[in-house]
């Protein structure tokens, strides 16, 4: 594997003396977009709050570009380049959607911190410009000037993506982007991403609908029991039998 | 030594108020959600309830002074002591330990009333918009005692057979410069008396493991479709009696005042956080912890070392448990972490 | 967006006129006199910078009068020390009280809600109890600070002997309506000031950290700088009022500084509408003009005023009237607190938004209007 752009070594992580996670070895490459599945309580969402820095994990590392992410706070992780895109919308209710899509635009253009008080928000053309694009993007822009809050809840699902992509980050972590969405949004999600991957962004997916995770991941990882049991293209993982017994026991139960 | 634990006694009465108006503090904040900034107010009524029993009680006529021959004097007599003469005499002078009896129906009532009709309007408000309605209420109600009762505090007498000091010192053993009030040893002790019914309420009666189990988590006991409601607002005026009854036994230590409310206010709030929000033990712990400490800042011997330190120094206390342990002496965890 | 900077300039022009016109249009209101008028603009600076704090950033600071009070000493240290103008006394008031503001907001700002609250709280009386003790040197204790005839002034030439001399601008001695004019002038200034951070990424980080910090961290943004600054800056401004004080009036006491002045900051900002730029004037000017007023009755003046009535009422209505003037103005104001917050939790700006759409056809205009100033829920 050429160029490792994203590197989780011999993760540990428990909780009171459960094991959540245990020898999780991860490595992505550049543009690659890599998914991970596994069935509920499989550990995913503790892997990926080990890799946005929410969680220290017990043991191991996190590297991403040569930067050591275990230890970092949330921002200097987002600063480094790597979003994450959050499964229950973590948004801000009382701005506008444009004024939602702006905020992470300064972000990237002006650091963790500027104190620029003197000068108009809205006379940013070129960062309004671009939130505006992303809106369109992602299919919100009849809804630029109203409040985020009046949203329904696919559309703040939809804005949430948008404030992740207007950072055009180095790497994206997106958390079941397409849960709780209906058909023809999942889909036009589904175009989204794959576009986005036209771009060369690296992405890393957490998914539960394996519809989405086979038309988008290049290669994927299967998490069980807090460890990963399968790893390789989506060919592979899919004749893979320890893969199908620790769905189909999930499923049949 | 003897100095030491004379401190720790001086300590332990005032600690012993602060415990009681912060168990209270606690309680609403743990099982209702509510930030009351009226609750020093409800304890400045109780010591109020003893001022108006004491006025109540001494309602007088004027009677020819009979100790003055030479001139016809008058001066005021109590109707209680004209018509039962001693016995009425002894009424009047136990008329701070009688205010109990008033104490009790009018704070239970204060606090069924202030939750009825304005607290429950504030369970699922910002925490912000009940410390304002609250602040608000505690200026109303501190306008008005002082309306009524003037600026200036009244002093208020403890019984004549308790005024003296209680030698302590020969009792340990320790020597006769040992003394302590007997008023004060007796708000300890009653302190210590409802700190301990108020925690074997809770901890002994269906109702007490309840509201428990509702200060660990609202969300669930509402589930279990128990009237949570009801129990709230017993809570409530469970809350208000204490700081009532705190306020009614501290008036021969402290004459009370309109502004009294708010003074321990501030200072019951800074010993719910070092205490720990919603913890019960800790507000407790903290009330007494603060008050030796406040009482110690006090001596000569330290404010010689470190000058002004007795002013600041709960606050300071409060700062550096609020840093160093942010959820306080014995706070949970996820309680009013926003 | 030419539209919206052209508004704002409006906005400014406006006020601008108001403020420096009130000496004619407070006149039927019985106001418009030079001190009253001083403390509308001072206490209106005071609550406009504590709403660049708790307005935009949610943060509800309980001490916020601890900076006033520093301000105000700072100022008449100016006086004492160096000279009676005022420049020296107004710079030195708002960097020490920023100053202050640092320290305090550095340490508090670990902590959020109700936590920070009672922090702020805790330094607020740290600071009432301190100036009353130890501090006696530099505060006077309970006297209060004030200009005596051996003070050093080392920038002034020596003045007449046997007098203290009067605050001055380059000689313009500020008393009276020319005290007003600069206090004035200083108020659309920091009026100006509020509405570019208003309207600047700073205060958007601002509006965004009290929508969702914990996003705006996963968002790349560091919040604590951000909300550092917005405590100093609010700090700041209440220095700069409290050195106004001084200026109006050479003196400094440390009942400025106890916490009910702290709440008086809290009630202004909201009763006009918490995170509005005009707002926190409004709520400072109503509760400065009520103050005079109401505190101003006493029962000879109600009695004149109900004497058309049968005396039986007339007693009665004077009896309960008098409940809520003269000293018992505080009643009308713990009244007042809850009122607001029970029914019109967005103050008086929320009231006037309520009204005009009643008017407006189409809602959706006061929709994008109210999106530039959100306000307090």
């Amino acid at each position: 594997m050429d160029n490792v752009v994203f590197h989780v070594a011999d993760v540990h992580k428990s909780f009171a003396g459960l094991h959540a996670l245990s020898d999780i070895d991860l490595s992505v490459t550049e543009g690659e977009t890599h998914a991970i599945i596994g069935p509920n309580g499989a550990g995913k969402s503790t892997l990926l709050n080990v890799c946005i820095g929410r969680l220290k994990p017990d043991s191991g590392s996190v590297v991403f570009d040569g930067n050591t992410l275990t230890g970092k706070k949330p921002h200097e992780i987002n600063q480094l380049g790597v979003v994450r895109v959050f499964q229950t919308p973590e948004i801000f209710p009382d701005l506008t959607l444009l004024e939602n899509v702006m905020v992470p635009c300064l972000a990237k253009r002006d650091g963790s911190f500027k104190l620029n008080w003197f000068k108009s928000f809205r006379g940013e053309k070129s960062i309004r410009d671009h939130a505006v694009e992303t809106l369109v993007d992602v299919g919100l822009e009849s809804q630029v000037g109203s409040h985020a809050s009046n949203l329904s809840r696919g559309d703040k699902r939809r804005l949430e993506l948008a404030m992740g992509l207007a950072q055009k980050p180095k790497l994206l972590l997106l958390d079941e982007p397409t849960a709780g969405m209906a058909r023809h949004d999942t889909n036009a999600t589904i175009d989204l991403l794959k576009r986005i991957k036209a771009t060369g962004m690296t992405k890393v997916i957490i998914e539960h609908d394996m519809h989405v995770v086979f038309s988008l991941a290049d290669r994927i990882s299967v998490l069980a029991g807090g460890r990963i049991i399968a790893q390789g293209t989506p060919d592979e993982v899919k004749g893979n039998p320890k893969v199908v017994e620790a769905y189909l026991g999930e499923e049949q139960v | 030594m003897d100095s030491i634990l004379l401190q720790i006694l001086n300590g332990l009465d005032k600690g012993g108020a602060y415990a009681l108006i912060a168990l209270g503090l606690t309680l609403t904040f743990g099982t209702l959600g509510v930030v009351n900034f009226a609750h020093g107010a409800i304890f400045m009524i109780g010591a109020f309830c003893a001022v108006t029993m004491n006025k109540l009680l001494t309602i007088s006529k004027k009677v020819k002074d009979e100790s003055i021959t030479f001139f016809d004097a008058f001066k005021e007599q109590p109707y209680l002591e004209i018509w039962f003469g001693d016995t009425g005499a002894k009424i009047v002078e136990y008329s701070v330990p009688l205010s109990i009896l008033l104490a009790v129906p009018v704070m239970i009532l204060i606090g069924l009333a202030m939750e009825r009709g304005l607290i429950r309007h504030f369970y699922k408000r910002a925490h912000a918009d009940q410390i304002l309605v609250t602040f608000g209420l505690a200026i109303i109600i501190q306008e008005i005692v002082r309306h009524y009762f003037g600026a200036n505090p009244i002093p208020q007498a403890a019984p004549a057979i308790v005024a003296g000091s209680a030698s302590i010192g020969e009792w340990f053993g320790l020597g006769p410069n040992l003394v302590y009030p007997w008023w004060r040893l007796i708000y300890l002790v009653f302190a210590l008396v409802v700190l301990g019914s108020v925690f074997a309420f809770l901890q002994f009666t269906t109702f007490g493991m309840v509201v428990r189990a509702g200060m660990q988590d609202r969300e669930t006991v509402g589930l279990l479709g128990i009237n949570i409601q009801k129990r709230f607002t017993i809570v409530f005026a469970i809350a208000a009696l204490v700081a009532g009854l705190a306020g009614v036994m501290y008036t021969p230590i402290l004459p009370p005042d309109y502004h009294m409310g708010m003074d321990f206010l501030v200072l019951s709030f800074v010993v719910v956080v070092v205490g720990g929000m919603g913890s019960l033990g800790g507000a407790v712990a903290a009330g007494f912890l603060l008050g030796i400490l406040q009482s110690f800042a006090s001596m000569n011997e330290v404010k010689s070392i470190l000058p002004g330190i007795d002013q600041i120094i709960i606050y300071l206390v409060a700062v550096v448990v609020l840093l160093v342990r942010p959820r306080g002496l014995m706070g949970r965890k996820g309680v009013m972490e926003d | 967006m030419n539209s919206s900077a052209f508004k704002d300039t409006l906005l400014l022009v406006v006020f601008a006129t108001a403020i420096l016109t009130m000496p004619i249009w407070l006149k039927p209101f019985g106001a418009a006199y030079p001190d009253l008028m001083q403390r509308f603009a001072i206490y209106g600076l005071f609550a406009i910078g504590f709403n660049i704090l708790f307005g935009l950033t949610g943060y509800l600071s309980f001490g916020h009068a601890a900076f006033l009070g520093v301000g105000s000493y700072a100022a008449v240290w100016s006086f004492k020390l160096l000279t009676m103008n005022v420049l020296p006394a107004v710079f030195f008031g708002v960097i020490v009280a920023g100053f202050f503001a640092y320290l305090i907001g550095f340490i508090s700002l670990r902590r959020s809600g109700i936590y920070f609250s009672i922090l702020t709280l805790a330094f607020a009386q740290m600071c009432y109890n301190l100036a009353y003790s130890v501090l006696t040197p530099i505060t006077n204790g309970e006297t209060g600070l004030q200009l005596t005839l051996d003070d050093p002034r080392v920038l002034d030439a020596q003045a007449a002997a046997g007098s203290i001399p009067g605050t001055t601008l380059f000689g313009i001695p500020m008393t009276g309506i020319t005290g007003f004019y600069f206090c004035a002038v200083v108020l659309i200034i920091g009026f100006f000031i509020s509405m570019r951070i208003f309207n600047s990424p700073f205060g958007m980080m601002l509006k965004a950290i009290k929508s969702n910090q914990n996003r705006m961290s996963y968002t790349g943004f560091n919040t604590r700088p951000y909300l550092i600054w917005a405590f100093v800056i609010s700090g700041m401004y209440a220095g700069l009022a409290g050195s106004l004080l001084a200026v109006t009036d050479p003196l400094a006491g440390a009942e400025r500084m106890q916490w009910t002045a702290s709440g008086e900051v809290v009630l202004m900002t909201i009763l006009g509408g918490a995170g509005t730029l005009v707002g926190p004037f409004l709520g400072a000017g109503l509760i400065k003009y009520f103050e005079n007023i109401f505190s101003s009755f006493n029962e000879q003046i109600l009695h004149e005023a109900f004497a058309a009535l049968p005396d039986g009422l007339e007693n009665a209505l004077v009896g309960l009237t008098s409940l809520f003037v003269g000293e018992g103005w505080h009643l009308t104001l713990g009244l007042l607190f809850m009122v607001i917050v029970i029914f019109l939790p967005g103050g008086i700006m929320e009231g006037v938004r309520r009204i005009g759409s009643l008017f407006t056809r189409s809602g959706s205009k006061a929709k994008s209007e109210s999106s530039t100033a959100p306000e307090a829920r």
